[in-house]
């Protein structure tokens, strides 16, 4: 399958929906890692949008990427509650790598065992020293 | 032999899945089950009612052969045996996607049988406040988008669950799905709405997979009223109800002015029931139970019961189900055990990252909403996140600056700016505090100059901290009365009241 038919599947999928273009940008946001250019267009010019209107959108959402991450990515909560459980030792452990790319995520909903974090769809809890680094090396 | 052990997000993060395969690797079948809310103990596996707290795929044969040390009956669990679970009558018991588990739908059925307007009236009668923090009567709301005229009518299921500290509209999504279906439902008969959206934050995967699921296998049973998910997209501002509904336009989530209100101008602006996830998973139980046996739990206007969510440095944290009235000492001592490092407890925000930090002197205040706005809180969502002695107040105050300000929307002044300016301010404070920083760092692009240039002539250290302090209490009065919604609205919640609760910490 190609990017362009795929791209055309997303739209056919959800063009006709009220409201089609998170749906649109999550769908694009999986297949392809980012929100290019390119894409912003084709989706304007199906969508009946400016450029800027989808742009607009597209750099609002903390989700959407406009260029690709060339690592891993690791969500590590930030929010108060994993604060308060120690997650300030983790953060300097991520700033000390570069071959992860850990990003503050504000909550997880798993507050009571954090510090927490998530790859893609799986969560993970009660993260130390130790585990957080053999989080980070599980993404290698 | 009935083995249970829940696929909640909790239990999955502390490998639930590795000890559920370690059982059925010993030739047991599993119940996948929603979880009981006891979140220190998970993974907690319960055989024939017995629970076994922070299992290990390792301890499974120990487990079968009576070996284990266990917590005995779960049910009888002084955690679950204090609470008046209403909302979370299931939690712990019934199979998520089971429609069978979940039983009759009687809410439902008494609403098809009063018809409209004695559903709202039940509604308006049980007391019922909106639990997303506003604490609006969820009945009023229903009244008045019954009343207005549109072409079609929305509910919006508000799941953007975003403040630290909360998980109980997650728990209904992952654990009780088909109750919030149940009470959408109800609402849309009630409003004359025949089209619902659940909007749930896209950092609640296995929320989103679980409703995805239950809004399948339940269609034909809330029809002719449709159901469709729709997934933020990672802004926390998308929490705020207009913003909300912008979002699922496809739009940017700004916030919009009110008036008009979303129940007379909302989604794609039609009238709209907009409501929190655990709002519209009381209802069921009210209809089922009668508005006067909700009425009857809780104190003054805060009427019912409230899933209170105790999380942070806490020894015991989870989801705590009880009647308004209980204290906040209560419920980080009693029940939440103290802290989980086992030093002091210093402070509690309650109410997510836009509710006061609470000092131990507050500890008497009883949870309602009334008493807590008048201590200068907020009950929001009704999460509670613990603080042991090492938390440095200071830094608190400015990381709800630092948060209000990657979170705006910037549709307004007062919270674009004055949460980057009370950052830069606070920023400044941390570092002249005390002995051994002398003069502070400038902050790049920082507007407030007079108050830099005044300490640096000082020969008082203290009279420059003080003169930066009242500038944070002038900005974040501007930004209470200022900010179109309440992330700048309330941010200055949690920053004046460590700054006025602990005072030690900005000298």
């Amino acid at each position: 399958m190609t990017k362009t038919d795929s791209l055309d599947d997303i739209l056919a999928r959800h063009s006709a929906r009220d409201g089609a273009l998170l749906p649109i940008l999550h769908d694009v946001q999986a297949a392809f890692g980012h929100v290019s250019e390119d894409v912003i267009r084709a989706i304007a010019a199906a969508l009946n949008l400016t450029r800027a209107e989808v742009h607009g959108v597209v750099s609002f959402y903390h989700d959407f990427r406009s260029a690709p991450v060339d690592r891993p990515v690791i969500k590590l909560c930030q929010a108060e509650a994993c604060q308060a459980r120690g997650v300030a030792g983790l953060r300097a452990m991520a700033d000390a790598q570069t071959r992860v790319k850990v990003e503050p995520v504000y909550c997880l909903g798993l507050c009571a065992v954090g510090p927490a974090a998530m790859v893609d769809a799986t969560v993970y809890a009660r993260l130390d020293a130790g585990r957080f680094a053999a989080l980070i090396e599980a993404q290698l | 032999m009935i083995v249970r052990i829940s696929d909640d997000a909790v239990a999955l993060a502390c490998g639930a899945d590795a000890v559920a395969a370690a059982f059925v690797a010993a030739g047991v079948a599993v119940e996948r089950v929603s979880s009981w809310g006891m979140q220190w103990l998970e993974p907690l596996v319960e055989v024939d009612g017995i629970g076994y707290g922070k299992v290990t795929p390792g301890q499974v044969s120990a487990i079968l052969d009576g070996s284990a040390a266990t917590i005995g009956r779960i049910e009888d669990h002084p955690f679950i045996a204090r609470q008046t679970r209403l909302t979370f009558a299931r939690a712990g018991r019934t199979r998520p996607l089971s429609l069978d588990d979940y039983g009759a739908w009687r809410g439902l059925e008494n609403a098809l049988a009063m018809g409209a307007d004695a559903t709202i009236a039940a509604v308006l009668q049980s007391g019922l406040r909106g639990r997303g923090g506003a604490g609006f009567p969820a009945g009023i709301k229903w009244r008045t988008v019954a009343d207005a005229a549109g072409d079609r009518k929305y509910i919006v299921c508000n799941a953007d669950e975003g403040d630290s500290g909360t998980f109980a509209d997650r728990m209904v999504m992952e654990g009780d799905p088909f109750m919030l279906i149940e009470g959408m439902a109800i609402a849309g008969l009630a409003v004359g709405a025949d089209k619902g959206y659940v909007y749930i934050r896209s950092e609640y995967p296995h929320a989103i997979a679980k409703m995805e699921a239950a809004v399948r296998l339940s269609a034909h049973l809330v029809a002719p009223f449709d159901i469709e998910i729709r997934v933020g997209a990672g802004a926390y501002i998308c929490g705020e109800e207009t913003s909300l509904l912008n979002s699922i336009e496809g739009k940017r989530g700004d916030v919009r002015a009110k008036p008009p209100l979303p129940a007379h101008e909302g989604l794609f602006g039609q009238p709209t029931v907009i409501n929190n996830v655990l709002t519209l998973a009381a209802v069921p139980w009210i209809l089922a139970n009668g508005a006067q046996a909700y009425a009857d739990y809780g104190i003054g206007r805060s009427m019912g019961t409230l899933p209170i969510q105790i999380a942070g440095n806490v020894k015991h944290g989870g989801l705590f189900e009880t009647a308004f009235g209980i204290t906040l000492g209560e419920l980080v001592n009693d029940i939440g055990g103290g802290t989980a490092s086992g030093r002091p407890v210093r402070a509690v925000q309650v109410g997510g990252p836009l509710g006061a930090y609470h000092p131990v002197s507050d500890f008497h205040l009883p949870i309602d909403y009334e008493a807590f706005a008048a201590a200068d809180g907020l009950i929001g969502h009704g999460g509670i996140v613990v603080f042991d002695d090492s938390v440095d107040m200071a830094k608190q105050a400015r990381f709800a600056m630092e948060f209000c300000a990657v979170e705006s929307c910037g549709k307004c002044t007062p919270c674009r700016l004055g949460s980057t300016r009370g950052m830069e301010t606070l920023d400044q404070i941390i570092a002249g505090r005390a002995a051994p920083a002398v003069h502070p760092e400038p902050v790049e692009g920082l507007s407030f100059s007079a108050p830099l240039d005044q300490k640096k002539d000082s020969p008082s250290t203290s009279s420059g901290q003080a003169d930066l302090l009242e500038l944070v209490s002038d900005l974040c009065e501007t930004m209470k009365f200022g900010s179109l919604c309440a992330l700048g609205g309330f941010t200055p919640y949690p920053v004046m009241s460590a700054i006025t609760k602990f005072p030690e910490d900005f000298r």
